[in-house]
């Protein structure tokens, strides 16, 4: 009877049969944020670590300055203005590669989804290029653009395209066929069902796939920035660490999980804002 | 609006290239302003005839015949079992889905969504989401649907078999309600014999597959019906007469696992 979980409030009759009561208590209400302390305790704890680890000299400073180095060295770049000119310059990549990457991502995206024809010029293309890591197509995008911005917002581009191309054509093909028939019942046509069954049914699948790409942009900007360019937080890291400045490189990485947060809680609010009913879906 | 069935059937082609006949010559009238049921044991084809009376398949021989006068009314709406609503409409847009796709000017648009949303009894709901919606209000959502673009002939595809039994009965005086005001033609497949008995003109059995028509039976209750009538002896009498012809049938398609 003990292995029920339940020993604490069985009865202990014997062959007149046994009482077994569940106690009413309280449950934490729908939806409040469980275990509050342990999310903010483990950043707190790796925070402490950190700090600890330096102090100590155990591991020397130009290793890993302490948490309080990076920030004062994060503030020192926010005064002088480096941090917004290495931001603005990668934002500024991401911006435009982001854009036209996903842009064209959709277009595809949306093509293949609804025209079985598209789907099979798409398709077999798609799956050639998009295990290839992109960064290695860089010096590639170099030859063919030259060393400006161009090649750069190329790579972006290139890197969006896919994540939000594969899963808008994804989505729009798994949109159930209920829903078609529903549309077709009432006299749709293709263009109808389209715009009004198969888009909006996708919409979900689709933010989940920008979110991607908005990561893929973020890595890619890094990465070109650390292998040919003169600004961007890439290239302050990559400069900080030649020049042993830890504390300038480790708040550039604290400046990339900052972006990295935003643009997807950026989209997410986008999503939210737009279609508030399928939330609850 | 009326719909003859002419010796209509369906086979279905598939994969391996073998053939299922789903529907075998099926033929049956539905008069302008009539309510007729169509039941029969799974797998029998039930819904196969209303997907081939939407046009939204093709019948394999046979025809399907309208007359009567049109309108510019659609021939056809249908009323799904698993209500097949637009999740990210709300219940007015929803409503309004078949006149859109008419492009019915906006503002009529809107007016005739309302009166449905009204018929079905879901106004002050307009704004809601179907998935902030119980099951039952969630049928009628399809319902309004189907009939807000006016349809000559309203199809129904056991509209009330995915909802608990509490809602199925007070639904079913709903659709009888609704049927009362609106007067439509109508077809409506169940696999419920106190539902088709309930609603309908007449009730037509068909066979286990492929479908064929076993035996088409006026209901001989008076309108307007009232609940009651589940209580009444006579009407125990005539389901179970109705049950006696499907019986076998329904348990063999059950062994068959149809």
């Amino acid at each position: 009877m003990a292995a029920s979980g339940f020993g604490d409030v069985v009865g202990r009759g014997g062959s007149a049969g046994e009482t077994i009561t569940l106690e009413a208590r309280a449950v934490p209400a729908p939806g409040a944020r469980q275990y509050r302390g342990l999310r903010v305790g483990g950043i707190v704890a790796l925070l402490a670590v950190w700090e600890a680890l330096s102090r100590s000299h155990v591991v020397p400073a130009v290793f890993l300055p302490s948490p309080g180095a990076v920030a004062r060295e994060l503030a020192h770049l926010a005064a002088t203005g480096d941090l917004w000119r290495s931001v603005g310059a990668s934002l500024g990549r991401i911006g435009a590669g982001f854009g036209i990457g996903s842009a064209a991502g959709l277009i595809v995206g949306i093509l293949a989804g609804i025209s079985r024809r598209a789907e099979a010029v798409a398709e077999p293309l798609i799956a050639a290029v998009y295990p290839i890591p992109k960064i290695a197509l860089l010096p590639l995008l170099i030859l063919w653009l030259g060393i400006g911005e161009a090649p750069k917002i190329a790579l972006i581009a290139i890197g969006a395209f896919f994540p939000v191309a594969i899963g808008t054509a994804t989505a729009i093909r798994d949109v159930d066929p209920l829903l078609i028939r529903a549309a077709r019942s009432f006299g749709a046509g293709r263009i109808q069902i389209a715009t009004k069954v198969q888009l909006p049914a996708s919409v979900p699948v689709v933010f989940a796939s920008l979110r991607l790409a908005a990561g893929m942009s973020l890595l890619l900007v890094v990465s070109a920035e650390m292998i040919a360019a003169t600004a961007g937080i890439g290239y302050l890291i990559l400069y900080a660490g030649d020049l042993m400045q830890t504390s300038r490189l480790l708040a550039g990485i604290v400046v990339l999980s900052v972006l990295g947060l935003l643009s997807t809680a950026g989209l997410a609010t986008l999503e939210r804002r737009l279609f508030r009913g399928r939330a609850r879906g | 609006m009326r719909i003859r069935f002419e010796a209509t059937s369906k086979e279905y082609v598939r994969r391996d290239g073998g053939t299922i006949q789903a529907l075998d010559g099926i033929d049956l009238t539905v008069a302008s302003g009539e309510f007729v049921a169509i039941i029969g044991p799974s797998g029998c084809g039930k819904s196969t005839l209303l997907l081939l009376a939407a046009g939204l398949l093709p019948a394999s021989g046979g025809r399907i015949v309208f007359d009567g006068q049109r309108a510019g009314r659609p021939l056809t709406a249908l009323v799904f079992q698993e209500f097949a609503l637009f999740e990210w409409r709300t219940v007015l847009q929803n409503v309004r889905f078949g006149l859109e796709v008419r492009r019915v000017a906006a503002a009529e648009r809107d007016r005739l969504a309302h009166e449905y949303v009204r018929l079905v009894g879901l106004d002050g709901f307009e704004a809601r989401y179907p998935s902030e919606l119980s099951g039952g209000m969630r049928q009628r959502v399809g319902i309004a649907r189907a009939l807000c673009v006016d349809p000559a002939v309203l199809l129904m595809d056991e509209p009330l078999s995915a909802l608990d039994a509490q809602t199925r009965q007070l639904m079913q005086d709903e659709i009888l309600g609704i049927w009362e005001r609106t007067r439509k033609t109508v077809l409506y497949v169940t696999h419920n014999i106190q539902e088709a008995a309930y609603l309908a003109d007449r009730i037509a059995v068909l066979s286990r597959r492929p479908g064929r028509v076993r035996a088409v039976l006026p209901v001989p209750f008076a309108r307007p019906r009232r609940e009651a009538l589940f209580a009444d002896a006579g009407f125990g009498r005539f389901t179970q007469d109705v049950w006696s012809m499907i019986r076998d049938e329904a348990r063999t398609a059950m062994q068959e696992g149809a």
